[in-house]
């Protein structure tokens, strides 16, 4: 049985949102024991309640716009940042029948697509908050995300042309015997770095590398506005984590739980290994960055299209 | 007339965006209706159809072109003083010619529109197969051509983003 779409709707923002409130604790709580130490434990049974805290602390904070801004570019540039991720989301299939666009047969375009505007938000913000230190995140931001873009394009060709199809459903059942990541493993290490750099978030988050830039592009950012910014980052490693679920792990595929239990256990580890891969690594400097894109990547990328399309063509019958 | 309504309505949005692109003071402005003005075509193919090039229309346009433009103004950081230096410019004398066939050629577009046939109503969905195998069937010479423009392109930008050593310097 198919629910009706406006409840889908509804469901999945509340859960994105709540999600990417609760994220926020959850990967507190995470660095701390990754890092011998408590992190936020305090409100609530184990510090559960530290999210409803921050976001009320956020709501009563005041909303400043400084004077030297652009005024409406700057109110836009979180809106739209907050409203790209949200869009994603909507042709990504939880279940076989538990999606909002149903069967969209350009979906993984439209989620690249969105992807591909998001990159406003940080841009936006940098260029209209009018200082030196946002600008220099926003075009760091610029640079690197449509950078990533194209090894992240790239990387998913593979999956593309062994299943035949953008149909983000119709790759879900193409891995019905065997996952990507085992066939597509390279693409998928691709598209795994591509994520982190796309959501910026350490180690590639040089956009706000706050030992050099203050606090990046959103440094003139407060109260709500700030609070979107942070909480559109975390709805994008949803994002990511449900993008390779789906690529390269097998949907909602898995055997005696229920296909929606399945998705959200996979795309919750992986959120994990977000956290973890924070707590683990150090930040890179912006030009090992683009070189480990272009240089590493990208030949990998196009290596694995090339490695795919002969083995799709010997095993072609005829 | 109702199936018409989401055609119409992004068509509207793309042209009132676009006449705000021509009449914006601050590059950005002008950029971001730009965007916005791309975005209501991807729906009016999308409307059309055409679904791959409406996407196409999103990710190469407004996600990675308008980006770069934006980039490219952001780093220029153009101010009030600039629109005002550039408001002295733009005299009758330099705009009318532009104008002049602007107008020919939206008196060519209104009469096409005029004489057209009132067909509509059926709408053939291509997908992104057709696409595909249209490009790299009948097309492939042109994908050829665009392929060599590419590279091209990609050359002179190496040639131009290389590091300079001591001994090329002049």
């Amino acid at each position: 049985m198919t629910p009706p779409p406006l409840v889908v709707i509804a469901a999945t923002l509340v859960v994105l949102l709540g999600l990417a409130t609760m994220l926020t604790w959850v990967e507190r709580r995470l660095l701390g024991l990754w890092q011998d130490r408590y992190g936020p434990n305090r409100v609530g049974p184990g510090g559960l309640f530290q999210a409803v805290a921050d976001g009320i602390k956020i709501l009563f904070k005041q909303d400043w716009i400084p004077p030297f801004a652009d005024r409406p570019v700057f109110v836009l540039a979180p809106a739209i940042g907050m409203m790209t991720v949200l869009l994603a989301f909507g042709v990504i299939p939880v279940t076989a029948l538990w999606s909002i666009a149903g069967d969209l047969n350009v979906g993984l375009l439209f989620v690249f697509a969105t992807m591909g505007l998001g990159v406003y938000s940080v841009v936006l913000a940098g260029w209209a908050s009018n200082s030196k230190y946002a600008l220099l995140g926003g075009m760091r931001a610029a640079a690197q995300m449509i950078s990533y873009e194209v090894f992240m394009g790239l990387s998913t060709l593979g999956v593309v042309m062994t299943t035949g199809s953008f149909s983000l459903r119709d790759i879900v059942q193409a891995q019905a015997g065997l996952w990507f990541v085992i066939p597509q493993c390279l693409g998928f290490v691709v598209f795994l770095m591509a994520g982190i750099a796309e959501t910026h978030r350490l180690p590639f988050d040089l956009p706000e590398g706050e030992n050099e830039l203050g606090a990046g592009f959103h440094t003139e950012y407060s109260g709500m506005k700030f609070g979107m910014f942070f909480l559109s980052e975390y709805a994008g490693i949803v994002l990511v984590s449900a993008l390779v679920t789906t690529l390269y792990l097998g949907g909602w595929q898995g055997p005696v739980l229920p296909p929606a239990l399945w998705f959200a256990a996979k795309t919750g580890a992986l959120v994990c290994l977000f956290i973890l891969l924070r707590a683990a690594l150090p930040r890179p400097r912006y030009d090992q960055l683009m070189a480990l894109g272009w240089k590493i990547l990208l030949p990998l990328s196009l290596l694995n299209i090339v490695a795919t399309g002969a083995v799709l063509l010997l095993r072609a019958p005829g | 007339m109702t199936a018409n309504l989401p055609f119409l309505l992004s068509a509207l949005v793309a042209v009132w965006a676009t006449f705000m692109v021509v009449t914006r003071a601050v590059a950005i402005h002008a950029l971001l209706y730009l965007v916005v003005a791309l975005l209501a075509l991807a729906c009016v193919f999308d409307v059309l159809g055409a679904p791959f090039a409406a996407i196409l229309e999103v990710i190469v346009y407004a996600g990675a072109i308008m980006v770069l433009f934006v980039f490219v103004v952001m780093m220029l950081n153009l101010g009030r003083p600039d629109s005002l230096r550039e408001n002295t410019w733009i005299a009758p004398r330099i705009w009318i010619g532009p104008g002049l066939l602007a107008a020919l050629l939206l008196a060519a577009l209104a009469d096409a529109l005029v004489m057209a046939a009132p067909g509509g109503g059926r709408i053939a969905v291509i997908d992104t197969r057709q696409v595909g195998l249209a490009l790299y069937g009948p097309y492939v010479l042109m994908v050829e051509l665009a392929s060599f423009l590419l590279l091209a392109g990609l050359v002179s930008a190496f040639r131009i983003g290389r590091h300079i050593r001591d001994e090329d310097a002049p």
